[in-house]
């Protein structure tokens, strides 16, 4: 899309505001106010009675009622306090753990780099879903297990990825005139390696929060995740499937994870593209 | 290169070792006791049947011990039997083998054709608004959860429109054909039975759009980089020159040689199918491994779930092997040694 770059480039914005950066950040933005200012405005309690059963959309309910007479439209909003609080301590747990292995890994080499990486190696041989079912099966069902397990699942990318930096900047010329220098290895690290890796890490970990929220969802809708009453999207489209005819139930939660999910993927397309210019 | 491949062979049975192993541990060290599941809540209080039902399916043996008998087991294809069905779980997973493996492949086939499409279009008007159409369709794909994709095409396709029928796999009112390879597509053209086929190949639509709509995305994208890539050429040139046509570039020139690096994309693709199909066969009543795995995984069946989770990563390996090795065949540039260090 480089010719809304270019034409945003006339109105002087930031290079990086490109359309579908601004867009994501629209998205995703409004879903965060959401988030904070719901429990002042919404319109009735996400878990109580609300009207009758199975009301189709209508003046008083937006997106109607559901088996047990909530309003959907009010619960929709208040899922979003669930999904993208758990997303990002998932992301942020799987970054810090998943960066802080990968930087030992490629500092340190040997052993501890084969150990490190023979692990990583095995939990990615998983599909992502299944080791995430397995590992919350195991701990039992909930959405504090789902994200342990959805921790599990990605931080070996992390690993991976910073371990990759690591190497590549190692290489570099300051790195070796601070080690000649008779820099300590821990103040080479810190100082001259790791403040040029973390870009990647960023833009990855923007596009990850989207199939961290999709996968939370997920895993909520098999039944291992949030647990009823609990408004989670994943959850309520599971009711929905049960109540097909009334297909306003699910209908308000797809519609939130289908657009809180797309514009983390807008978000991060956009910054691919700034990053790879191979996409444009 | 052959070092390359031979070093990745080696490691495979490692690696599968691990997964073996994690699995293992997994559902070994579970919050709830797995004989609740086997012999039900009200037992539990039962000594006499506790102590039965803990001989009978080996749990008051050590863990080193029960983890020796499985890899023993696993050697001769033995999974355990499921707690559930009671039936080995080598021989429920190869029962719904074909049906999972029969949808995964309708979705490839209709991700790839819409992927390759949207990306012969989105390089041909290259940041036009075909381009950007392609993209956001794409995206969306990636975007929509399937579970409730899957909802959604079933009450508009199914329920509204009456076009298309509900979940299952072949019609309520057909019986399921004589088993030959396990695909009911192929199964009834064999038997000869032309209402059954069409009654198949109309049960999998649905699912397979949904789930083949995933992937989409992922080959479009491939598409669309690699056409750019090739239509920058000099022989495009050339043949542009020439007087060639406007659909003969695009197709007879440009695309066989975009394909190649398209190919290996199909591989990355599977782990996005298996997520996919999970959730997939669970919205539309599908009898295959991902259905099974959730079962499982709400029974705390963990014979089956352990299956399940192995069999799903020694496909998953597999499948990552040949997408490297293909990757590196095609591509002379890429140094496999590097990768094979990362």
């Amino acid at each position: 899309m480089s010719d809304v770059a270019h034409r945003s480039r006339q109105f002087a914005l930031p290079h990086w505001a490109t359309l579908p950066v601004i867009l994501g950040g629209f998205i995703v933005g409004a879903w965060i106010v959401i988030g904070f200012t719901v429990p002042f405005w919404a319109p009735y309690d996400p878990t109580m009675l609300a009207g009758m059963r199975f009301l189709p959309p209508g003046a008083e309910h937006w997106l109607g009622t559901d088996a047990l007479g909530r309003d959907v439209f009010t619960r929709t909003l208040y899922g979003v306090r669930h999904s993208l609080p758990i997303a990002a301590a998932v992301i942020v747990c799987a970054v810090v753990i998943g960066c802080t292995l990968g930087a030992i890994a490629g500092f340190v080499g040997g052993l501890v780099d084969e150990a490190i990486m023979r692990l990583v190696d095995v939990t990615l041989s998983f599909p992502p879903i299944l080791l995430a079912m397995a590992v919350t099966a195991a701990l039992g069902p909930g959405l504090g297990n789902a994200a342990i397990a959805m921790v599990i699942v990605w931080w070996p990318i992390y690993a991976r990825l910073m371990r990759a930096q690591v190497l590549a900047v190692r290489e570099r010329e300051h790195v070796e005139a601070a080690i000649a220098s008779g820099a300590r290895p821990s103040r080479v690290l810190f100082k001259h390696i790791l403040p040029l890796c973390w870009s990647p890490i960023i833009v990855n970990a923007t596009m990850d929060f989207g199939q961290v929220i999709l996968l939370a969802a997920s895993l909520s809708f098999i039944g291992l995740g949030a647990v009823p009453p609990t408004p989670e999207w994943g959850q309520m489209i599971s009711d929905g499937a049960l109540h097909f005819y009334r297909w306003w139930i699910a209908a308000g939660p797809g519609l939130a994870i289908l657009t809180i999910v797309l514009g983390f993927n807008f978000l991060g397309d956009g910054l691919r593209d700034l990053l790879d210019p191979r996409s444009k | 290169m052959l070092a390359y491949i031979a070093r990745r062979l080696i490691a495979m049975p490692l690696l599968l070792l691990g997964v073996i192993t994690v699995a293992f541990l997994l559902s070994h060290f579970t919050s709830a006791d797995p004989l609740t599941s086997i012999i039900g809540e009200r037992q539990m209080n039962n000594p006499a049947v506790v102590e039965a039902a803990r001989a009978r399916w080996g749990l008051d043996r050590s863990l080193p011990e029960q983890y020796l008998v499985y890899l023993k087991n696993l050697l001769t294809g033995d999974f355990g039997t499921s707690f559930r069905t009671r039936q080995p779980v080598a021989q429920d997973l190869l029962v719904r083998l074909p049906a999972t493996l029969e949808l995964v492949i309708a979705a490839m086939i209709v991700g790839t054709v819409f992927g390759v499409a949207l990306g012969v279009i989105a390089a041909r008007f290259q940041n036009r608004t075909p381009d950007n159409l392609a993209r956001l369709f794409a995206l969306f794909g990636s975007s929509v959860p399937v579970f409730w994709s899957g909802l959604v095409v079933l009450f508009i396709f199914s329920v509204q429109l009456g076009w298309l029928p509900g979940p299952g796999r072949i019609g309520s009112r057909m019986s399921a054909p004589e088993l030959v390879t396990g695909f009911y597509t192929i199964d009834t053209l064999v038997a000869g039975d032309w209402a059954g086929f069409r009654s198949a190949l109309a049960q999998l639509v649905l699912p397979a759009s949904v789930l083949g709509w995933t992937v989409t995305g992922i080959v479009s994208r491939m598409v669309r980089a690699s056409m750019l890539d090739v239509l920058g050429q000099e022989y495009i040139l050339a043949a542009r020159a020439k007087g060639a046509g406007q659909l003969r570039i695009l197709f007879h020139h440009a695309l066989r040689n975009a394909m190649l690096p398209t190919l290996t994309i199909l591989g990355f693709s599977f782990a996005y199918l298996i997520t996919g199909a999970i959730l997939t066969e669970t919205i539309f009543s599908w009898p295959g491994i991902g259905s099974y795995a959730v079962s499982a995984a709400r029974g705390l069946d963990h014979p089956a779930i352990i299956g399940v989770t192995i069999v799903g990563g020694a496909a998953f390996l597999i499948t990552n092997l040949l997408t490297d090795i293909a990757y590196a065949l095609v591509d002379p540039r890429v140094k496999i040694g590097a990768r094979a260090t990362a």
